[in-house]
């Protein structure tokens, strides 16, 4: 099957296993940014066949993890409101704001519709003039042509009953954050593939000089993380660093310039909160001047609210490889899959929900009888 | 560190930003109302069942099998019976609509129990508004598969509510079937070393629904598998020892093959392996899923099982099911393991592990 099946193949995956083998002399920590590439580590087990010396950090690129829980509170206190439609990608329907989330708003009645296509929210809007539609803009640059489409289209069809609640980030300011951090332990970063598609990457050759770090642009699918690590690898075991693109079957240098031009139409570059992390200045994306008028905060008064995180978690210190996920006082204890208390124990690609499924393997292995199918990580 | 004595995150000397306080939201999982994934199938429903039903329900339900179909034993017939109540939207998708649904679910859940599908009840629950064509339309549907299925439709009721948008229908049929003698079939007697058998390809029926869904077509020709496996259980159980060597049967609707897996993982209190590489999946339903962020493993089937069999007489039974017309893609999947009881552990395509798990409620595309 054209780019599922080829880029699965068992055998060439333990040529590459055995090349990073091959090459690899001590210890390395390589981050993955994309969630989508955490995503593909987990689901097919690349971790656990690696050399003991690479070490995989899973890195912050997960939109859903990081849209912060204030931006979180004033899409369920829009969507709540009478006479809204409030349209948003399926995975933002489960994440909790401070009291509830969007299924619960929609289980008091609220109209909480998800969307595949961001442009949905357009047709929704057409056919019902006399609702207020709102579409909740989230993602990194990958998901931002789209979702700027939304507010190019409401502007061509003079729609006014849509509006955007626009919570984008960057992934550049991520890795320079990290990588200027005097505790992070990360010696090589895979940057996101699909981003790239949009942006290019000359964006990343500043980071590489500045931080003396490799950068492997990687896409998703397991032989393309694998030769993303391979390449990291040898450059680390070369004491070099430089950019390079592992993925050039969906990236080029300058990117997808009609839709750089787009997002340079509708957006403009802001500071913005990060859920966990905080301020990362010049790190997200707002609507510029022309269309602030589409701006779901000023339109139903919410850009006000200002809500405070838990500091409970310890999921940074995971997150930069300093803390192993079953090493957390709250593992398995208070945090667990079902009553997660940070990011990486969310879904299946968090470090910590992995962790614990494993653990949850090798507590059934240990002890013959589980009761309910459910063990102590 | 977070050192947990402040109310601020710490933040780096350097960038003034609280890296070690990075937190993620997370599904909130107490809910106060009803909400949808309390009806996927899922860790949701399942819940739903032990933390609301049962213990309402109290003596009245002692020894109930909510995720089967019950075993009663009168006179000195065995009965197989079961209920299921359809929703769908739309009504209408590619192969079949919500009448084939809800005859194929019940006589499929009744076909399970290695019965033969005898009678069924039809309960509508109808939508003021709703076309009398459209309701026509799939009555006939109805009338087509129970023929189908040699099963009589022997009872029903109808109601009509003012709620919802007038195009809506829900269908609860209920239905009973005779267990022939010799047959045994339940999760209690799933063993270790039993190979798993799939029935055919999984993901159809889910991708052909959501293909044709408000807002979401990607052009594909993904037609659902709902199908009555009366047939294909009968030509398995007629193999010479499939009576004894065939140990428990589940047909791998809402939630997938993984919630089928997983259940009787935990029922039968043993652990279950498979290969990911071995189970069936048609080339568009497998990009669709890519293209979506959905796993195929957790997408509904509507005519697709599992099958748990004494591995001496495995193959035989495989070979049965591939004469059948709803069978020709059946494979061995995998085995019972005794090791990690109450889990279900595949192999993945680059030869690593994963545990696999239930999913929490419906499946929701990633953004990312």
């Amino acid at each position: 099957m054209k780019y599922l099946d080829e880029f699965n193949d068992p055998d060439l995956a333990a040529t590459l296993f055995d090349q990073i083998r091959a090459v690899v002399t001590r210890p390395w920590a390589i981050m993955e940014v994309c969630g989508g590439q955490t995503h593909s580590i987990i689901r097919n087990g690349i971790d656990q066949l690696l050399p003991d010396e690479v070490e995989l950090i899973h890195g912050p690129g997960c939109p859903v993890c990081v849209t912060p829980l204030e931006t979180i509170d004033k899409a369920l206190e829009i969507a709540a409101r009478p006479n809204v439609i409030f349209c948003s990608f399926g995975d933002m329907l489960r994440v909790p704001g401070s009291h509830t989330d969007l299924f619960g708003v929609r289980s008091r009645g609220g109209d909480v519709r998800v969307v595949y296509s961001p442009i949905d929210a357009v047709a929704i809007a057409e056919d019902n003039p006399d609702k207020q539609v709102v579409f909740f803009a989230i993602g990194f640059e990958t998901t931002a042509p789209g979702n700027a489409m939304v507010a190019f289209q409401a502007r061509q069809r003079n729609l006014t009953n849509l509006s955007l609640l626009v919570s984008h980030v960057l992934v550049p300011p991520a890795i320079e954050a990290i990588a200027s951090s005097p505790t992070s332990r990360v010696n090589g970063f895979l940057a996101a593939g699909h981003v790239c598609s949009v942006m290019g990457t000359t964006q990343y050759e500043p980071l590489v000089e500045r931080y003396g770090v490799p950068i492997v642009v990687t896409g998703f699918e397991p032989l393309d993380v694998l030769d993303g690590i391979r390449r990291t690898v040898i450059q680390l075991e070369n004491g070099e660093a430089y950019l390079e693109n592992a993925y050039p079957r969906a990236v080029n240098a300058i990117g997808n310039s009609p839709a750089q031009a787009m997002l340079e139409d509708v957006f403009a570059v802001t500071d913005r909160k990060w859920r966990g992390i905080g301020m990362i200045p010049q790190s997200g994306w707002h609507l510029s001047e022309r269309y602030a008028d589409l701006n779901a905060e000023t339109r139903f008064d919410v850009a006000d609210m200002d809500v405070q995180e838990s500091d409970l978690c310890r999921s940074g210190e995971v997150l930069q490889g300093m803390l192993k996920p079953n090493e957390c006082p709250a593992f398995g204890k208070e945090c667990t899959p079902r009553n997660p208390l940070g990011a990486t124990m969310v879904s299946s690609e968090g470090a910590c929900a992995a962790y614990y499924q494993y653990g949850r393997l090798e507590s059934a292995r240990t002890l013959p009888v589980v009761e309910s199918g459910v063990a102590r990580g | 560190m977070a050192d947990g004595t402040g109310a601020s995150p710490p933040t780096d000397v350097a960038t003034g930003i609280a890296v070690e306080g990075w937190s993620c939201p997370m599904p909130l999982r107490d809910h106060e109302r009803i909400v949808a994934g309390h009806g996927g199938g899922g860790k949701l429903s399942a819940e739903l069942i032990e933390h609301l039903f049962l213990p309402a329900f109290g003596a009245a339900a002692e020894g109930a099998t909510p995720t089967d179909a019950a075993t009663l034993t009168i006179g000195g017939a065995r009965l197989a019976f079961s209920t299921d109540s359809f929703v769908v939207d739309p009504l209408f998708f590619p192969g079949g609509n919500i009448g084939d649904l809800a005859i194929n679910g019940t006589v499929n859940d009744v076909a399970m129990s290695g019965a033969t599908p005898i009678a069924l009840s039809t309960a509508f629950i109808l939508e003021e508004g709703l076309e009398l064509s459209v309701l026509g339309t799939i009555a006939q549907t109805m009338g087509r598969a129970a023929a189908a299925a040699g099963v009589h439709l022997a009872t029903g009721d109808t109601k009509v509510t003012d709620t919802g948008d007038g195009d809506g229908l829900t269908i609860t049929t209920t239905g009973i079937g005779l267990i022939p003698d010799g047959v045994e079939l339940s999760p209690q007697r799933i063993r270790s070393g039993d190979k798993i058998i799939l029935s055919g390809r999984i993901g159809d029926h889910g991708i052909a629904v959501m293909s044709v869904r408000e807002g979401l077509q990607f052009g594909t020709d993904v037609a659902s598998d709902s199908a009555p496996l009366t047939g294909l259980v009968a030509a398995m159980l007629a193999t010479p020892t499939g009576r004894g060597a065939i140990h428990c049967l589940r047909d791998a609707t809402r939630g997938g093959m993984a919630a089928s897996l997983c259940e009787l993982a935990v029922t039968a209190n043993v652990g279950m392996s498979y290969v990911e590489r071995s189970v069936p999946i048609a080339e568009a339903v497998a990009s669709a899923c890519s293209f979506l962020g959905l796993d195929p493993i957790h997408v509904a089937n509507e005519g697709t099982m599992v099958a748990f069999v004494d591995p001496a007489a495995a193959d035989e039974v495989v070979a049965a099911m591939r004469d059948h017309d709803l069978g020709r893609d059946a494979v061995i999947i995998g085995e019972v393991v005794d090791d990690h009881h109450g889990m279900v552990v595949a192999r993945t395509s680059i030869g690593a592990t994963r545990v696999v798990d239930l999913a929490l409620g419906e499946q929701l595309p990633r953004i990312c």
